[in-house]
Order: C-alpha cells, then structure tokens, then sequence
C-alpha cells in the first residue's frame, strides 16, 4: 500500500530534519492505513456521540413515561417506539448505552492495570511474592465469578456504578497477569535491565521505566478485549437482574425486558440489542487493528 | 512426574477448600434466608422460624463461625446439607449435572470440532476467500452477546415453524411431558428440542476456537519440521494434517478443557432462555431464594470442574506433546 501525499511529505519532512517520528505516530498512522481499524474508531466515535449527545436533542427522558402511548411501534414522536409502560426506547437505549460504555471503559483500564502491576512484580521479586500473588489469582479464577457477583448485587444498588466496575474489574485481570508474568521474567534478563540494577536503581522504578514500556503492547491489546468482556459480563448479569439496578437501566436489563416481547413489538428488543452488538463489533475491529498496528514483525499497513 | 501429579493435587485441594469456604461466608453473610419464612402469609411465629432455620444451619441469629464449622464438618463427611425448605443440596446437583452435561456435551464438541477445521482450513488458505469470509462471521459472532443470539434463535425459528406449518424446532425444555409413541416418538422430541440449544452454544464455540486454531496454525505452517516433511516426500494434505495440524492443536487442547470446566455453571443464560432446568438456571435461582447451602455447593462444583478441566488439559497436554513426557 503506497502512502497518503501528505504522510509521506511529513515522514519527509521529519527525515530531513533529523527526527525520527515517534513511535506514537507510527502506530496511529498503521492503524488509520487499515480500513478495519478506521472503520471500528468510526463506530465508536459515532456510538460514543449517540451516547452522550443524542439525550440532548431527544424529545423524552429515560425517565418520562409517555401515558398516551403504550407499546407503539417507533412514529415521529418516540424514534424507537416505547414499551408497556409507555417509556421511550430511544432515550432508554441512550443510558443503556451510556452505562454499558462507561463500565466497559473503567473495566478495562482498572482491570489491566491491576494485571500488569501484578504480573511484573510477580515475574520480578519471584520467590514469595511471586507465589503469593500467583495464589490469589488462581483462587480468584476458580471463583464462579458471575456467582460472586451476582451475591453481591444488593450492594451496589443504584448509584453505585464505580464499586459496581471495580467489582467486575476485580474478575477480569488473572489470565493476563499470568502472561505479563511470563514476560517480564524474560525482560528481566536483558542487558539494560541487569545494568539499571548494578547502579542500584530501586527496583520498582525498573518495573515502571524498563519493564512496563516493553510491556505495552499486550497491555494496549488486552484493555481493548477487556473493554468487550466488561460490556458482555455486565449484560449478563443485568439479564438476571443482577447488574445496575433500576430505577437506571443498562443494554442487559433492556434486552432482557424486550426478549420477552421480541415477537410481537420487534422494537423493544432490537434497538437495544443493535446497540449492544455495535459496540462490541467496533471495540473487536479496534483491537485486532491495534494488534497488528503494535506488531513490530509486520510491515505497513495492510 | 509423580511427584509434581501429587503436588498439584494437594495444591487444587487447598484452592477448592479456600474458595468454598469463601463462597459459603460471602453467601451465609449477603443472603437472608429468614425473609423467605417472614414474606409468608400469614407470617409464622418468630420461634418457629428460628428452629426451622437452625435445623437448616441457616440462623443468622446463630454466629457465622459456629454455622460454617457446622457446615463445614457436615461437608467433609459428604453432606452438603439441605435448601431452605428442607431438600437435600446433593440429590439435586446431581439431578441437575445431568440436564447440564446432557446441554452441552453435543454442542461443544460439535463447536470444538467445527472450529478446529474453520481456524486449520482459514490458515491453509490465509487471505483467501474462506479465511475473510470465517474471519468475518467470527468476529459477527463473537460480538453478539449469548442473550441475543439464543433470542435470535427462537425467532427465527418460530418464524419457521409458522412458515412450515409443523413444529420443526421446539424452543423450550428438554422433553414434551407426557408424550407418548414409544422410544423413536420420544428420541425425535428430544433431539427438537435439543437442536436449538446447541447451535446457539456451538456458533460461539466455533467463532473461539477457529480464531485461536487459525493462528496456531498460521505460527507452525511454515516450521522447518512441516517442510522438511514435504521435503522428503510426503504429500501436502498428509504433512499438513499429520504434522502441522497435531502441533497446532497443543495450546487448543488447553482451552478446549478450561471451556468444558466453565460451561458446566456458565451455561446459565442457554439454559435460561430455553428453560432447561440443570445447574445455571439453579446458581440463579438460588441467589434468588437466598439458598445459602445451594451456593456454597454450586462454587464448589464450579471448582472442582475447573480445576478438574485443567488436570485433564496436562494430561492431554503430555499426550499430544512428547517434550512434556521427557522433560
């Protein structure tokens, strides 16, 4: 694939001026080059904007019940239709998508960062710490998860959505703890490694300076992948009643309701379904971008 | 190799015992077993309820340490004591172990299976028509949520069922109640009423599996040892197939057992939609009915099927991998 004029003029540019262009911007240019990975930022931007714009222009609140109009198909006063209780659709698919979005992000960024902290200071001290936090991620991952958070539900009762992310997050960091374990067992072997240690740099500042950055890749990816499995845990559980508790509501709780009368009011459940399936398609086409975008093995983009 | 077998079997125990024992504290602490006697009408003395609850261990009156020791002792003599209304917690996991492992056997292993071939045969033919068309599909699957894609199944399939005039497809429970015609009639019911569940566990199982089997693949088809096969002699297809494909099916065989460990209690929105009654639509219901005992049980089994899982996945492991055998 040959370069945009104005990229390969700015690449030109940062040659003759003797800059190397920063790793920062060589991944983003790989990843806007793939028609993928413009296409999954797109759907999200647009998803992000719906999210959070669209309430604004909309005639009713998630909180409005419409008593003319009971389980209407979608007509120019309610875009999506409204359900039994004469709720809007539209504007309770937007704070679904709002909640499940929200969760999704804090999940992944809480959940990898816990895995890397965890998993480099394991691969680093070895020994006890090691096996010490080794344990606890097992133990977390023989833990019936859903069942956990599911007990736990009353808790985090409305209002309560960060507990209710860290919770979810708390799920959420074992495997890849184990992998970035693995890693950093071998980073800690390399030459500049061994050379911060003999100068007698602490060694948490290596892990943060040295280790951390080689780590990033993975860690980019896996936020991206956790983002999906926040959306789709907090789905389920909202299916069964378990997640965010009502008066608010999330995509699960929706599409839960509206299963129910899928067959005979079809709006009631696609919307909300739609939605939910368009985020996880955007944040899959982004991470699989990123992944290749972060290769340093593959070429331009493809 | 004993000796590290051993290590590790007394390692799961502990683990199973510590994860119990959390679970059990986490339900006996958060459930409220006593709202279940008190919502009746007409609401029964307080001393009755007191003495039906202890003779369930399940007083929050009486302290949580005296409780778990109880249940605990109980536990390690085979007893995992009773639900709030007086049955046996053991009879019925193992009722419902049943309708779950009779779920899902079909569809993993027909999703386990499919998704091999998908991911082997992608990877053979990387950027043609078959691996963009699977890649796709997969990624399509993969971002519709269980929920959606089980519901999607039964519309369609009622969509059907009315098109053809005949009951095609059977969207609920395990077997008609009270059907008679003899053991073809009863065979045919169940197989209707089984198909739709285990399309919906297999599509996600194929879209996993076919992602991770493509790159596997992908990472030994170009392995001097796949060459050198080719290279004296061997056909395309057989050197594929007995080399790479052997190979490539190590790291899978890891996931394949972590998915059968998990999906005996993590089938629990397949058995919800299409109303089986095994053990996820029981962890549901016993959080609903503050079944404490239930729920400590159910986190015990769930363990125990995942560390089991991963047992078999080293045995399978070593199998497949003659390195692991030597070192």
């Amino acid at each position: 694939m040959t370069l945009p004029e104005e990229e390969y003029a700015e690449i030109a540019a940062d040659a003759g001026s003797g800059r190397v262009p920063s790793r920062t911007r060589v991944v983003a240019a790989r990843f806007f080059g793939t028609r993928q990975g413009r296409l999954g930022f797109a759907l999200l931007a647009l998803l992000f904007l719906l999210a959070f714009a669209g309430p604004l222009v909309a005639p009713w609140s998630y909180t409005d019940m419409d008593f003319s109009a009971f389980m209407r198909p979608p007509s120019a006063s309610h875009w999506f239709g409204t359900l039994q209780t004469g709720s809007d659709v539209f504007a309770l698919t937007l704070r679904g998508a709002q909640k499940s979005l929200t969760v999704g992000l804090l999940v992944a960024v809480v959940s990898t960062a816990v895995a890397a902290v965890v998993g480099s200071f394991a691969g680093y001290f070895l020994g006890w710490t090691d096996r010490t936090l080794m344990w606890v991620a097992d133990l977390l991952l023989v833990l019936p998860a859903f069942l956990i958070l599911a007990i736990m539900s009353p808790l985090l009762a409305a209002g309560r959505l960060l507990l209710f992310a860290l919770m979810l997050a708390l799920f959420l960091w074992m495997v890849t703890s184990k992998i970035v374990r693995g890693m950093t067992k071998a980073i800690k072997e390399r030459e500049y490694v061994k050379a911060a240690r003999f100068m007698g740099v602490p060694p948490a500042r290596i892990i943060y300076r040295h280790v951390l950055p080689n780590l990033a890749s993975l860690l980019v990816v896996d936020a991206t992948l956790n983002v999906s499995a926040a959306i789709l845990t907090e789905t389920t559980l909202s299916y069964f009643g378990f997640g965010i508790q009502p008066p608010d509501v999330s995509l699960g709780a929706l599409i839960a309701d509206g299963s129910r009368t899928a067959l005979y009011a079809p709006w009631t459940f696609w919307f909300a379904a739609g939605v939910l399936v368009l985020a996880v398609l955007a944040v899959n086409l982004v991470g699989d971008s990123l992944r290749d975008a972060l290769d340093p093995g593959a070429g331009g983009g493809r | 190799m004993a000796g590290f077998l051993l290590r590790r079997l007394v390692n799961y125990a502990v683990l199973i015992a510590v994860a119990t024992s959390l679970a059990y504290m986490l339900a006996a602490l958060a459930l409220d077993p006593r709202s279940n006697y008190e919502g009746r009408n007409p609401r029964p003395p307080a001393a009755v309820v007191d003495a039906q609850l202890s003779l369930y261990n399940l007083n929050d009156r009486t302290p949580l340490v005296r409780r778990y020791l109880r249940w605990a002792g109980g536990v390690l003599r085979g007893d995992l004591g009773r639900t709030w209304n007086g049955d046996r917690v053991d009879a019925e996991v193992r009722r419902r172990v049943g309708v779950t492992l009779r779920l899902i056997v079909l569809g993993l292993v027909l999703g386990s299976v499919a998704g091999v071939l998908t991911g082997a045969l992608a990877a053979v033919r990387q950027y043609g028509w078959f691996d963009r068309l699977s890649t796709m599909a997969a990624f399509v699957v993969l971002a519709v949520p269980t929920v959606v894609l089980a519901n999607m199944l039964i519309i369609m399939a009622v969509w059907l069922n009315d098109r053809l005039g005949v009951q095609v497809f059977l969207v609920s429970g395990e077997h008609t109640p009270g059907l008679d015609g003899g053991v073809g009639a009863g065979l045919l019911d169940r197989v209707k009423h089984l198909a739709l569940p285990t399309v919906s566990l297999a599509l996600g199982q194929i879209a996993v599996y076919s992602r991770y089997q493509r790159n596997m693949m992908l990472d030994v088809l170009d392995a001097d040892f796949v060459r050198t096969a080719m290279a004296k002699g061997l056909r395309r297809r057989t050197a594929l197939v007995k080399h790479a494909l052997r190979t490539a099916l190590i790291p899978a065989v890891t996931y394949f057992a972590f998915t059968f460990g998990s999906l005996l209690v993590g089938a629990t929105i397949t058995e919800s939609v299409f109303g089986w009654h095994g053990m996820g639509e029981e962890l549901v219901a016993s959080i609903r009915s503050n079944d404490v005992n239930m729920v400590a049980a159910i986190s015990c089994f769930a363990a125990l099927a995942v560390l089991t899982a991963s047992l078999a996945a080293d045995v399978l492991h070593a199998v497949l991998d003659p390195r692991v055998r030597v070192s």
